[in-house]
């Protein structure tokens, strides 16, 4: 499925949901905001919001360092 | 030095214009931290004609710094100059009628709120306990505040405001920062002026009282991967938040909890600090420990033991490099120093 990631459109292969894409990117461990076609999903519901080719998904993650 | 001449071109600017210059020369702001983020920070800033800087920092500069740390030199390095310390001296070379206030040491509650009133704390920080502490300060007292940090190629930032919006605690969902790990993946000198770039932009539309123009978003990049993200966070405040909802309890400012050794990310080295009633002496120290000394200044020293490096503060903080971790730090610390 294609979507467009923090404004890059990318190919995912193994995530199906939210909570996956973060594992995918590696950035599950890490305190997110995620916002997918323009609407905030809360941490709670990442296991069940589903993803659809052609998503706009924005991920951040906080770091600490600087 | 002709302050009209100085900064003809950033009063041109038209978001700025001479009334915003003159509010710029009339405020007070503070940058905690002064390693990548706040030093660049600090320069922008003193070189804006802020009115006056407090700058805060319990680190001293060392090598590995000066990829990245721009206002630091080899000499700094060479004599474990504290970054706060050299920080000043760089800052007046560069603008002698400046104003700035340093303090070499941890910023806690009472020491941040002695460097009050301000009207804008900037963030250069490592470390999100810190972060968490700053957030409930500046909300307690109503003043805004610019989160930002960078790692790798990555960085973000975000600006709190009394007024409006979530603060750091809703976004981060008071989740304890108990697992926070040290990332390992390197930090490169862009990333690091972007955020910091994007933090004084901030600044200087909150301190000319531009607040239309604030960003209003929670805001990310990756300079090496082209990626970026602005994200509008507003469904994220909690009105039970305590640290801006209904009833604020600030549980950052109940600082009994932090940790007393403390791993410090990115500098392979673990901070110990003395209990409560001891009391630490530099001189007391060097006289114990002769052919272990191997450097001393009016902040520090510096005793290399075994092939361990253990540099002691005056207020009795050590950084000790070369251990295995918290536990072997501490014994250490208590073995040479004391508690
Ligand atoms: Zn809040």
């Amino acid at each position: 499925m294609q979507i467009t990631l923090n404004g890059q459109i990318q190919n995912i292969e193994n995530s199906q949901t939210v909570a996956e894409l973060l594992e995918e990117l590696q950035v599950a461990h890490k305190k997110t905001v995620v916002e997918r076609n323009g609407i905030i999903v809360m941490e709670e519901l990442h296991k069940e919001e589903g993803l659809k080719d052609g998503d706009r998904i924005e991920i951040i993650h906080f770091v600490g360092g600087g | 030095m002709n302050t009209e001449e100085r900064f003809s071109r950033q009063r041109l600017f038209h978001g700025i214009g001479r009334s915003g210059q003159k509010k710029l020369e009339e405020s007070h702001v503070i940058v905690i931290g002064a390693g990548a983020l706040g030093s660049l920070t600090a320069e922008s800033l003193v070189r804006a004609g802020i009115g006056r800087l407090t700058l805060i920092d319990r680190d001293y500069v060392e090598v590995s710094n000066l990829q990245r740390q721009q206002l630091y030199t080899e000499a700094d390095a060479a004599a474990y100059t504290p970054k706060a310390e050299a920080a000043k001296r760089r800052l007046l070379d560069i603008r002698s009628n400046a104003v700035i206030d340093i303090i070499v040491g941890e910023a806690d509650p009472a020491v941040l709120e002695n460097c009050l009133p301000a009207d804008l704390i900037i963030d250069g920080l490592d470390n999100m306990e810190t972060r968490l502490m700053i957030n409930d300060t500046a909300l307690k007292h109503r003043i805004p505040w610019i989160y930002g940090a960078c790692v790798g190629a990555y960085g973000l930032s975000y600006t709190v405001t009394p007024e409006e919006g979530p603060c750091l605690r809703c976004l981060m969902k008071g989740i304890p920062m108990e697992g926070e790990t040290c990332d390992t993946m390197g930090i490169i000198a862009p990333a690091v002026q972007f955020v910091s770039a994007t933090q004084v932009t901030e600044a200087m539309k909150l301190l000319t009282h531009s607040f239309k123009q604030l960003r209003g978003t929670l805001w990310s990049f990756d300079v090496w991967s082209n990626e970026s993200s602005s994200i509008r966070v507003d469904s994220l405040q909690d009105v039970h938040c305590p640290s801006c909802g209904e009833s604020p309890t600030y549980p950052a400012l109940a600082w009994s909890g932090r940790s007393k050794a403390e791993t410090l990310c990115g500098r392979d080295a673990v901070q110990v600090k003395p209990l409560p009633d001891m009391q630490v002496s530099l001189e007391r120290t060097a006289d114990a420990h002769k052919k272990h000394l191997s450097k001393a200044n009016q902040h520090l020293l510096v005793l290399n033991i075994e092939n361990k490096r253990l540099v002691l503060f005056k207020d009795g903080r050590a950084i000790i490099h070369g251990v295995s971790g918290e536990v072997e730090a501490r014994s250490l610390y208590q073995r040479y120093i004391g508690g």
